[in-house]
């Protein structure tokens, strides 16, 4: 990694500069002065705990020795020379002048920042076209966005090199290709920004109403799933609620928004609002502590807790899921990057499953959600069985899994989960029942 | 010895800008066109020692001027082909279509001029 390239030399000039020896900082540190030796000529990397005992010895913190912006500006200068190198160097072509790289920033700091930005923003980049190389295969505006982002690449990338490369470049030379990087940096930001754009219509277009399950769901994210009608001491009709609510377009879809309301409503009376968001100040988002306050089902409490309205102290950024026996996504409020399914079946390692194998047993666990930026969550499942039909009637299951923000310390055991198969990057999982459209991981 | 001549046909300015001065400095006498529907016009006017040509051109794609700068008189000149559409049937399409050399944007410096190097010796041992 460019970081520890850095980091040597920043350790070096603060021990010269307390006039510390070698040696006493390699016994301060536990290493040997010829291991030192190698760190501060940037030759060896230096992990997280030995980092904290040098800086420890040398009386800094350890960002000062390893990050800062103006280490992050020497990373990137560095990530730009080492691509280059890497093609160069197979090729006999002759490396950046890495040793002069201080010179370059203290010549030109803005334009070397400039230039450390957009070797940033290229990898960025680069990862993305990677991502949706499967459907810029098929799709003329991505193609020619593609198209874009290679040819900005690739003059931004000659002409840095020029840059750094051309010890001798006349100035009028400098200038304009100076003037180069800045206007295919911008160029560069516009077809990001256009790409960005087009990919969320992509998304919009696709999660288009379709199913009555869907129309309920836009319509509850309408109201931020939250009806606070149903708050009052005397709630009115259903049916006034859902009145010439554009979003339930068919029949089916209101019938299922009647039945949400009669739910939440019964909810709302057995966890009235005020004492429940006052309970869930005392003891936090834990739903078994919370069902046990009020003698309530955990699934209402889950019901709850994933349909507060705003500003209720201690009320985490919640969603929610439910299925019936068979499966089948019932409920789905979404929590933010715990990507749902839109249609068809979700992993079948997330613990809401597990709750359905095993009725009446509360889960809970964290997991990880893979996606471009994986995140962690905690989850709280838990199934239970009902008889609507009475008692010969047939038992029918619902298990529903809480979906709360991950703890902050990572335990390490946290279960890799994904959206569904087709689009999850997890190569190797074992729950896998049919192959990624993603490049797997 | 006087200097080669190369025609660059690169609608692109500032990629252009660059690969000409890379050549130049490296000894090269480099003329640009950046229309691919005049390229063929100017290859048969200049005989330049070599051609590097983008694959996505407006007027006329690289791919169509090489296969009709093949057929022509003067046309074994050797060409290096530009695409930013990476490596697999780009590259194909460009050997097929008699392409001496083919270079994936985005490229090191030094490839450019090594490839253009390259196929000129080969060029050369041919002709010798």
């Amino acid at each position: 990694m460019a970081r520890s390239a850095l980091t040597g030399t920043r350790i070096r000039e603060r021990r010269t500069a307390i006039r510390m020896k070698q040696a006493d900082l390699a016994r301060l540190s536990g290493i040997s002065p010829a291991y030192l030796n190698l760190i501060e000529h940037n030759r060896r990397r230096v992990g997280e705990a030995l980092m904290i005992q040098i800086a420890a010895a040398l009386g800094v913190a350890p960002e000062a020795l390893s990050e800062g912006a103006e280490g992050m500006l020497f990373e990137g200068l560095r990530e730009a020379a080492a691509s280059a190198e890497i093609e160069g160097g197979a090729r006999g072509a002759s490396p950046p002048e890495i040793e002069r790289i201080e010179e370059f920033v203290g010549r030109f700091p803005g334009w070397a920042g400039v230039l450390a930005g957009r070797q940033a923003r290229v990898g960025a980049l680069e990862r993305v076209v990677e991502s949706y190389s499967e459907r810029m295969a098929q799709d003329p505006f991505l193609l020619a966005s593609l198209h874009e982002v290679l040819s900005a690449v690739t003059s931004l990338r000659s002409t840095a090199a020029i840059l750094v490369e051309t010890e001798d470049i006349e100035p009028e030379w400098r200038a304009r290709f100076l003037r180069t990087i800045q206007e295919e940096s911008l160029r560069l930001s516009d077809t990001a920004e256009a790409l960005v754009g087009y990919l969320d219509e992509i998304e919009e277009a696709e999660t288009g109403l379709s199913s009555p399950q869907e129309q309920v769901e836009a319509w509850l994210t309408g109201r931020r799933w939250h009806l606070e009608e149903l708050e009052r001491p005397d709630p009115p009709p259903a049916e006034t609620l859902i009145e010439g609510v554009a979003e339930l377009a068919s029949g089916a879809a209101r019938k299922l928004a009647l039945a949400h309301i009669a739910r939440a409503a019964a909810d709302a009376a057995l966890l009235p609002l005020a004492p429940f968001a006052a309970a869930l100040a005392r003891h936090g988002p834990d739903p078994g502590r919370l069902a046990a306050e009020f003698a309530a089902p955990l699934g209402a409490v889950f019901r709850r807790l994933a349909t507060l309205p705003a500003g209720i102290e201690g009320a985490p950024a919640a969603g929610l899921v439910a299925c019936d026996g068979s499966g089948t996504l019932t409920f789905r409020r979404p929590a933010p990057g715990f990507a749902l399914p839109r249609f068809g079946a979700a992993c079948p390692l997330w613990p809401l499953y597990e709750a359905l194998t095993r009725p009446m047993q509360p889960i809970r666990a964290v997991v990880d959600m893979a996606g471009r930026l994986p995140q962690r969550f905690l989850t709280y499942a838990f199934c239970e069985p009902r008889q609507p039909g009475g008692f010969d009637g047939p038992v029918l299951m619902e298990a529903m899994m809480l979906i709360l923000p991950g703890p902050r310390e990572a335990p390490g055991d946290a279960r890799a989960v994904g959206s569904s198969c087709r689009i999850c990057p997890r190569g190797a999982c074992p729950g896998r029942r049919e192959p990624s459209i993603l490049a797997e991981s | 010895m006087s200097s080669k001549h190369v025609l660059l046909v690169e609608d692109e300015p500032h990629i252009a800008e660059a690969i000409r001065f890379i050549l130049t400095r490296a000894g090269w006498q480099v003329s640009l066109e950046e229309n691919g529907a005049r390229a063929l016009a100017r290859i048969g006017a200049e005989r330049p020692d070599a051609v590097i040509l983008d694959l996505m051109l407006p007027g006329r794609s690289g791919l169509e001027i090489l296969s009709a700068l093949r057929g022509a008189p003067g046309g074994d000149v050797p060409v290096l082909m530009l695409s930013a559409r990476g490596q697999g049937r780009d590259r194909d399409a460009a050997l097929a279509a008699g392409a001496t050399a083919f270079l994936a944007k985005p490229f090191a410096n030094a490839a450019v001029l090594e490839a253009l190097e390259a196929i000129c010796a080969g060029a050369e041992a041919r002709s010798a």
